[in-house]
């Protein structure tokens, strides 16, 4: 275990740092200690780590990850893990907004809530949250899953394409052509892995799935008022 | 005797109406026959102040010229030495703006690659991520970060010389953008991750950053990410030049791209294009303005864009104080966009050449901005590269030829001092003296 402390390093030490890890290192495990809500915490990684951050992080922490692990062992501020292409990021507390956006592969999992466009724009990434999600959660959703095992806030999935939501409580309200789905046992098979790999024990069967209506793909000005 | 009027009453002249012109009735018939907006590609049509209003003076008894053939006159450009370890030298002070592959085929891109290149500036990548045929083909790439992030990777981004961020679009300050079904091959769709043949909407907002305090943060993790190597860009519509190049500035942008309303799009609404924004005449000084207020004139470098088509206008746009300019529309029609030697297809399209601004339809008869194979066959980027090089070359030229004419040895030693405006509203926004006058509207301490 390396710990580089933050505070005494400084940021670029410490992701110049992270940055020269391989695929072939043997430093595979990281401690970040001190972090005090920095932003851009362990941000573009690209090798087969697992980096811990002792705290709480600011903007984009992880943003744009690949291959690694990253713990926070507390909340994560707005952005993290915007853009992530692999990896996994596991938050103990709660999560700020725009978490996981534009993400296009990979894993994050929140054990707290998440707050407003949780997995905006996501393209691919999984995102499964143990507690609740905000307004406007995954909006313009391209591909991937979003697993909410509280609640979901306003307008979730407004503008969504093929992305797939999950929802164990209630969902205040639909985005435009966002509608409940059948859950079909694909489906079933596809939350149990999802909550498998979060590490999070729910029933499946208690979960509703949302998705695109697929009624805004082609413009049409009788849809004109759903814009 | 007017078989119409037995009475023999003489007839006005039959008057079209100046508010209500033929091309305004075309539009509301369309509108009522549709119940959607036109939608079309390229800039602001309508006539706006602009470069042709201003003349340089050229030399006299108190300025002498610099010889053409045999006294030099600098062009090269570096952009992003602010920051970044590896700012980016050009040549010349020309570079290719950010056009979507998507929205051109994937030889027209590797065409721009390779006439940039050829004739030693950069080119950019756009809406929809960055093609191997672009980075290929370019000696110098910067890759554009939009609200989409289609394509966007972090593999790309290190592949990159420069980073510019997308806040804004002269031809659409605040608006997004739209990929019409029929350009969605399998190729755009997979690189930006939505189903084939669906129309593609770009957001008009970044997903996880909005404002400028957001924005500092959001160019240290672009930094961090790419290990402060490469020139981070902010481009921003013309919309508040001096507050936006001042907050592009404190967020810590190496170089501000400045967009005025004649700057072209690939696809929005008529009415955005054409109502939305101000023209690259008005937005270059306040943007100067800001530089200077701050001291990063010359340290942070602007880049100006929208409707620059000559020599002149770069000479123009860099007495008036932009370090470099870029081209688009300019360049589609250096490739053979709107070339007349396709007049029957144009025809055939319900327009003329010139005209063809339908470039999200993807049925471009020159074979540019569309992802139709047999289209697309009609380009040889080869050529095309050749021909975007040789324009490059003449407008620097002509750059050359009048910076020599005002005595000046490198393009950036044009002032506004050399600038005279043929109209007063050519005077007010270049902020230089009416032609015959020592005067322009908001001079300062000039009684009007």
């Amino acid at each position: 275990m390396q710990t580089i402390d933050l505070s005494e390093v400084g940021l670029r030490a410490l992701n110049k740092t992270l940055h020269a890890q391989t695929n072939h290192t043997n430093q595979t495990n990281w401690e970040i200690v001190n972090p005090k809500g920095a932003h851009a915490i362990a941000c573009g990684l690209d090798a087969p780590i697992e980096v811990t951050v002792k705290g709480s992080t600011g903007y984009y922490c992880a943003g744009m990850n690949q291959q690694a692990t990253v713990n926070i062992h507390g909340s994560a501020g707005p952005g993290t893990g915007e853009n992530i292409m692999s990896g996994k990021i596991i938050i103990e507390g709660d999560a700020s907004q725009y978490l996981g956006a534009t993400g296009h592969g990979g894993l994050i999992v929140v054990k707290g809530n998440a707050s407003s466009r949780c997995g905006i724009s996501m393209k691919g990434v999984n995102i499964v949250v143990k507690g609740s999600v905000g307004h406007m959660s995954a909006f313009m959703g391209q591909s991937g899953n979003l697993v909410v095992c509280g609640d979901a806030g306003d307008a979730l999935g407004d503008s969504c394409y093929e992305a797939r939501f999950f929802v164990r409580g209630t969902v205040k309200s639909l985005g435009a052509d966002c509608e409940k789905k059948e859950m079909r046992p694909e489906h079933i098979t596809l939350l149990q892995e999802l909550l498998d790999e979060a590490g999070i024990d729910a029933d499946p069967s208690e979960f509703t799935r949302y998705g695109s209506a697929r009624n805004l793909y082609n413009f049409d000005v009788d849809n004109a008022g759903a814009y | 005797m007017n078989k119409h009027d037995p009475k023999g009453i003489p007839h006005t002249t039959p008057r079209q109406s100046a508010t209500f012109t033929q091309d305004v009735n075309s539009d509301i018939r369309r509108a009522a026959a549709t119940g959607i907006y036109d939608i079309r590609g390229g800039g602001a049509k309508r006539k706006v102040p602009s470069f042709d209003d201003l003349l340089f003076m050229g030399a006299s008894i108190s300025r002498y010229p610099l010889e053409g053939y045999r006294e030099k006159c600098e062009t090269s450009v570096t952009i992003g030495g602010l920051h970044a370890e590896n700012p980016i030298e050009l040549d010349i002070p020309i570079t290719i703006a950010g056009m979507s592959f998507g929205a051109l085929s994937g030889p027209a891109k590797e065409a721009l690659g390779r006439g940039a290149s050829a004739a030693g500036t950069s080119t950019t990548t756009g809406d929809g991520g960055m093609t191997p045929e672009e980075r290929g083909h370019s000696d110098k790439l910067v890759y554009q970060y939009l609200p989409s992030r289609y394509g966007m990777n972090p593999n790309d981004l290190r592949k990159a010389d420069a980073i510019e961020i997308v806040v804004g679009q002269g031809a659409k300050p605040g608006g997004g953008g739209m990929l019409l079904g029929q350009k969605i091959s399998d190729r755009v769709a997979e690189m930006r991750n939505l189903p084939k043949g669906i129309d593609q909407r770009s957001a008009c907002r970044h997903p996880d950053w909005t404002g400028p305090d957001d924005l500092e943060i959001k160019i240290l993790e672009l930094r961090e990410i790419t290990g402060w190597k490469v020139p981070i860009y902010v481009k921003v519509a013309g919309a508040r030049p001096y507050y936006d190049t001042t907050l592009a500035i404190k967020a810590g942008a190496d170089a501000v791209v400045l967009d005025g309303m004649q700057g072209g799009t690939a696809a929005t609404q008529d009415v955005f294009i054409e109502h939305v924004g101000q023209p690259t005449l008005a937005i270059v000084r306040p943007a100067v303005q800001a530089l200077q207020d701050l001291g990063m004139h010359r340290k942070v470098q602007l880049i100006l864009s929208g409707g620059i088509r000559s020599g002149a206008d770069v000479a123009k746009a860099m007495a008036l104080g932009a370090d470099a300019v870029a081209i688009g529309t300019a360049a589609l029609i250096a490739l053979g966009d709107n070339d007349p030697k396709w007049e029957a297809e144009y025809n055939a399209l319900g327009t003329t050449a010139g005209a063809y601004d339908d470039w999200h339809e993807g049925r471009d008869p020159a074979g540019i901005t569309t992802q139709d194979p047999e289209l697309m066959k009609r380009f040889d980027p080869i050529e095309g590269g050749r021909r975007l090089r040789n324009y490059l070359k003449v407008m620097t030229l002509e750059a050359q030829t009048i910076a020599r004419a005002c005595g000046k040895n490198h393009l950036h030693n044009l002032e506004p001092e050399d600038l005279v405006a043929l109209t007063m509203e050519a005077a007010a926004m270049a902020k230089v003296p009416l032609a015959g006058t020592d005067w322009y509207p908001g001079k300062p301490n000039t009684p009007f």
